[in-house]
């Protein structure tokens, strides 16, 4: 009891952490099927291209593993540029792989977004290969900040940095969605495509919009990873896709709040499983969530009960 | 001079994938009119609006706005010369508030401080709407909802509005409620193009009428005249003065 004590507010801390990326991965999932109602099954690889960049930034930006510049301007850059790159990517998928589909039946859509996920993932190997990457951050967190001491809690800095633009970036967007008329555009658009387009909104683009929105939040994931775990490699796509998918479902498909929701819930519970469980039944506890979401509530905690469009 | 249509066909023939569902039809909206389109099922009637929106396959003829051709181009861009349309079943954003709806009407306009102020008086029009204001549309009751509709149609000032079957799936009293409303708007400015099933309730509210049956204009003239005109009386107004039983066509 004293060590579950003990353990419980370092877990909480954990899991808010892993929380924030599940939800940022999530919501590029869940605002693609609100607006196209398919399985952007390449989003992870657009996580795992932003992975790639931010390494490749700090690896340009350092010298023999030491960074040339400013720690927080690195890390800054690391993550807009990931941003940048997975938003063009997702572009680019969008036009190419799903706009010629746009009136096409929904599966072959979702068949489109595996062949992407798979061209990325080999593309990604071709070029870096099969090793994984390490992300030199020992010059970027210098030792006497590593570790913050709140109390009983002990978290590194790192994992302070996640959650701060996690936090960040979440709120940003619901700003975003809920203030700015693009935001509106984008709400009306999900809602009602058809009538959106008769009041005049460039349907088009707001789908555009959505690429770039949901492709950057997940390239920062991507980034954000690598510098808490220290490494990526062409397949880390694959499991944090299904996270993320697990927390938009979980959450409730085509929910903002719910995808935001969805992703620290299932966070909070994968790092508090590991105080109870063994380690190696983390992964377990997101799909057990899955399984059970599916069978008892399949339109997730906030999402909306699905209604016949007129 | 004569003065120029803001709506007309020139000899649309119109289609559904490889069917032909309009046959050569031509009619006129001039500015300050509220005209009806008429006809049962499957006459041609949604094609028509369609048609208009850009949304539908014209093999011949002309669709003109103020003048211009519209038939070939976008929605977006016929939307943004003048079209505002009130669709079938009203289609209010569900999940987003009354006063969200009102905006996203006028999403093509930028001057912001004009549209606060029609917003006001589309309240001072429906003054049930500025006590709802914040709520989602999805709570609004049905009535509500038609002056929603109405509302955000009206706020991206158009040129000419189009109302698709206003009377469909609204309970006799709201029927009622509904042509109040079009007439009001009517009365205050706005042009409007109006299909329709419910024959006698748009030609109480309408000044002129057009009959349309599978694919053709068979009759047209003023609203008056169409309500004596004894074929319509036969096929589409039922007895005469016996105003509840007309609604089946």
């Amino acid at each position: 009891m004293d060590l579950l004590l003990k353990e419980l507010p370092q877990q909480l801390v954990n899991g808010l952490t892993l929380g924030g990326v599940y939800a940022l991965i999530a919501i590029g999932y869940t605002m693609v099927y609100g607006i196209l109602g398919m399985l952007n099954f390449a989003h992870g690889e657009i996580y795992m291209i932003g992975g790639f960049t931010g390494w490749w930034v700090l690896h340009l930006l350092s010298r023999n593993h030491q960074v040339v510049m400013n720690a927080a301007v690195v890390i800054a850059l690391m993550i807009v540029i990931a941003m940048g790159v997975s938003a063009f990517v997702g572009v680019l998928t969008e036009r190419f792989a799903y706009r010629p589909l746009r009136n096409a039946p929904r599966i072959n859509l979702l068949l489109s977004a595996l062949g992407v996920s798979i061209f990325l993932q080999n593309l990604v190997l071709n070029y870096q290969g099969a090793k994984a990457r390490v992300f030199y951050v020992h010059s970027l967190i210098p030792e006497s900040v590593r570790l913050i001491h709140l109390g009983p809690v002990v978290i590194t800095l790192t994992r302070l940095i996640v959650i701060a633009v996690t936090f960040l970036l979440m709120a940003l967007l619901s700003i975003m969605i809920k203030r700015t008329k693009a935001g509106k555009a984008m709400r009306a658009t999900a809602q009602d495509l058809e009538m959106a387009t008769f009041l005049g909104i460039d349907v088009d683009r707001i789908i555009v919009l959505v690429f770039i929105i949901g492709s950057a939040l997940g390239g920062a994931a991507g980034t954000l990873v690598g510098l808490l775990f220290t490494q990526v490699d062409y397949y880390v796509g694959f499991q944090a896709g299904l996270k993320g998918f697990t927390a938009a479902v979980l959450g409730g498909i085509g929910s903002i709040p719910g995808a935001m929701l969805g992703g620290i819930i299932l966070g909070l519970a994968e790092s508090l499983a590991v105080t109870f469980l063994p380690a190696a039944y983390k992964d377990v506890v997101a799909f057990v969530i899955l399984v059970i979401i599916l069978i008892v509530k399949p339109s997730g905690l906030l999402g909306e009960k699905i209604q016949e469009k007129v | 001079m004569e003065r120029e249509p803001v709506l007309k066909f020139e000899h649309i023939d119109a289609y559904y994938g490889s069917i032909q569902v309009l046959y050569d039809i031509n009619f006129e909206v001039y500015p300050g009119e509220l005209v009806c389109l008429l006809g049962g099922n499957a006459s041609g009637k949604s094609t028509t609006l369609k048609t208009i929106l850009g949304a539908c396959k014209v093999k011949n003829g002309s669709v003109f706005l103020k003048g211009k051709r519209i038939n070939g181009r976008p929605t977006k861009e016929i939307i943004a010369m003048g079209v505002a349309i009130v669709p079938e079943n009203r289609r209010i954003f569900p999940r987003m508030t009354v006063l969200e709806n009102l905006e996203l009407g006028a999403y093509l306009r930028s001057d912001r401080e004009q549209v606060k102020r029609e917003i006001d008086n589309i309240f001072d029009l429906f003054p049930i709407l500025r006590k709802r204001a914040n709520q989602m549309g999805a709570t609004l009751s049905g009535g509500e909802q038609q002056m929603l509709a109405m509302g955000r149609a009206l706020l991206s000032r158009p040129e000419i509005l189009l109302m698709d079957e206003p009377s469909m799936g609204l309970s006799p009293m709201l029927v009622d409620q509904q042509f109040e409303i079009i007439q009001e708007v009517h009365r205050r400015g706005t042009t409007i193009f109006m299909v329709e099933q419910n024959a006698s309730m748009a030609l109480s509210i309408a000044d002129r009428g057009y009959v349309l049956q599978t694919g053709e204009i068979v009759l047209h003239d003023t609203a008056r005249a169409l309500l004596e005109n004894e074929m319509m009386k036969e096929a589409y107004l039922g007895g005469r003065d016996d105003e509840d039983e007309e609604d089946e066509i």
